[in-house]
């Protein structure tokens, strides 16, 4: 008996011996990256390297602002990512209800064609959405960075899945009481499809604030960048300035993270559920 | 009575029904359908200044075949999804089932696990050229410490293509590990006590139990990343700059697909790799609805 209790700690302690250097290699690189922007250039790349700042600095966040109009950044990314988080809430949700609990000819055919985006890889479109961009006159305003990404198959599949495990019986009461199908939509069921809406804003938020391609292509004037073109843009012109890099760097996943800080359960249950669905 | 009322509400999904997803169906159709069949139309053209396009045949397709840097692109990236997608499922299988074993701590493990999830691949990418720079970077510092000559990790063509697949799968395990964690924690626990009672293992029950039922989840997985691998973009942008001597070394397709619409101005010849892209996933997308029924295990 014993030795059978032995072996399982033996077990449990190389289970955690994995566990932790899996912590340190994915902790690791984001300590460094904070230990960085608190040296000062010099102290960056002495060799050999020094781990910790003798005397930690904070003027490389200040820099950042000095040297690209990092403020205007993060505004364009909060608005882009509110608007098309809130966008493809309402639009999704909207024909997602349609789709799953109303009758009309046509629906399912309608629906399968849609879901026909799904099986293009999302570059597939990126031309010529920029030329239709480029025609409306938008290159390098704030709508640009949005207007396509409003529209979402995936998350329409994602809530019509989530409608049709909700029962009919509180439609029909409504239905019966004079409730207009939209009435139905908006008061009784998108209430009960929180969770729903929840993992979608959660994949859609990850998405918009993360991007890199779209708004690297449509908006090429510093004022106009997200956080992450203007990252890209920064690494291009400052490419040896490692501390104000790791600064601009940190405070652009800083807003994700401590969102991710309160919402653990529904970020995890959010992306658990794609797998699950799938 | 009765009937004048049911037709009413008939009427009334069908007028509802059209206008709840009009919004969506018509933003669709401008910002996806109408670019589907723009990219083969300007495949078979060249777009000019001002983007005028004329008629080029299948001339762009023909350049493709004859473009030696095509092929290294296909190549290139053909590599990454060899190492990227196993090395990520392997990592990510082996940390989840850790994390199922019951042991303490288990929702911190999985919080910390998933933070480079959620942090912007252009910042994490930033991070690692950091890390892996040749002269002042860290980890060739460790390594000379344990004897091992410093590495060019990115401006070496040789190690360049390593490099950013070790910072892709960084990336990319936490994200499979929570969706195969969810998998694991789906499986009734009655399976694993009978196979203790009968004297299975840990690892026994792990292979007779966890992976069979396990397998629709690591299905799911396997072709999410297979085709996000083939679109592997980000990381590369950022780690390598278009003049290291690297660049075409470790380019991948949607990269050489960006840099002919964007930077050369070869807008029709890009629209051809577009395509040629779409079929690869295509292929991907057909060989898992294939694959599903004969492999997968879905009664549980």
């Amino acid at each position: 008996m014993n030795k059978k209790a032995n072996k399982k700690k033996t077990g449990h302690i190389i289970v955690y011996i994995v566990l932790l250097s899996g912590v340190l290699i994915t902790l690791g690189p984001f300590i460094w990256m904070l230990l960085t922007s608190l040296k000062n250039q010099s102290e960056a790349i002495r060799v050999p390297p020094v781990i910790l700042p003798a005397k930690p600095v904070l003027s490389n966040y200040a820099d950042v602002f000095r040297d690209v109009p990092f403020g205007r950044m993060y505004l364009n990314t909060i608005l882009s990512s509110a608007v098309t988080v809130t966008a493809q809430l309402l639009l999704c949700s909207m024909a997602a209800y349609a789709f799953a609990k109303l009758e009309f000819p046509g629906r399912d055919v309608i629906f399968v064609t849609l879901l026909a985006v799904l099986m293009v890889p999302s570059s597939f479109f990126i031309l010529p959405q920029y030329l239709i961009i480029q025609k409306m006159g938008l290159l390098n305003t704030l709508p640009a960075l949005f207007i396509p990404n409003l529209f979402s198959a995936f998350g329409t599949f994602l809530l019509r899945q989530f409608f049709m495990s909700l029962p009919s019986d509180l439609e029909d009461a409504a239905a019966l009481d004079g409730c207009n199908p939209f009435m139905t939509y908006w008061r009784i069921m998108l209430p009960l499809a929180k969770p729903g809406l929840v993992s979608l804003g959660i994949l859609t938020l990850r998405f918009a604030w993360n991007d890199l391609m779209w708004p690297l292509i449509v908006n090429t004037t510093r004022e106009k960048m997200t956080l992450t073109a203007g990252l890209a843009y920064m690494q291009g012109q400052y490419h040896t300035n490692y501390p104000e890099m790791m600064a601009g760097a940190m405070m652009a996943i800083i807003p994700l993270l401590i969102l991710f800080a309160v919402f653990q359960k529904q970020f995890i249950e959010g992306i658990a559920m794609t797998g699950i669905k799938g | 009575m009765k009937r004048k009322r049911m037709s009413r509400r008939k009427r009334s999904h069908i007028l509802y029904g059209y206008l709840m997803i009009a919004p969506l169906a018509v933003g669709l159709g401008i910002f996806y359908f109408y670019p589907f069949f723009k990219v083969f139309y300007d495949s078979f053209h060249v777009v000019g200044a001002f983007n005028k396009t004329s008629w080029a045949g299948i001339s762009n397709y023909a350049a493709m075949f004859r473009d030696r840097v095509m092929w290294s692109t296909l190549w290139n990236t053909l590599r990454y999804v060899i190492v990227i997608v196993p090395a990520t499922l392997a990592l990510s299988i082996l940390i989840a089932a850790l994390l199922n074993t019951g042991i303490k701590g288990r929702s911190v493990f999985r919080v910390i696990y998933f933070i480079p999830a959620i942090t912007m691949s252009t910042a994490i990418s930033m991070i690692w050229r950091w890390i892996f720079n040749g002269d002042f970077g860290i980890l060739n510092f460790i390594l000379s410490k344990l004897g091992i000559p410093a590495v060019q990790w990115l401006s070496d063509p040789k190690t360049a293509w390593i490099t950013i697949s070790i910072v892709a799968v960084w990336m990319n395990v936490g994200y499979e590990m929570i969706i195969l964690l969810a998998g694991m924690q789906g499986i009734s626990r009655t399976y694993y006590e009978s196979a203790s009672l009968d004297g299975a293992g840990r690892f026994q029950q792990f292979r007779k139990i966890t992976l069979p039922l396990l397998t629709p989840t690591i299905f799911f997985v396997l072709i999410t990343t297979l085709i996000s691998t083939f679109q592997i973009f980000d990381v590369i942008y950022m780690m390598i700059n278009s003049k290291s001597l690297a660049k075409e070394a470790s380019q991948s397709i949607v990269l050489y697909f960006y840099r002919n619409a964007f930077e050369y101005s070869k807008k029709g010849y890009a629209s051809a790799i577009a395509i040629f892209l779409f079929l690869i996933i295509m292929l991907i997308t057909a060989f898992q609805m294939k694959m599903q029924n004969k492999w997968v295990n879905y009664d549980q």
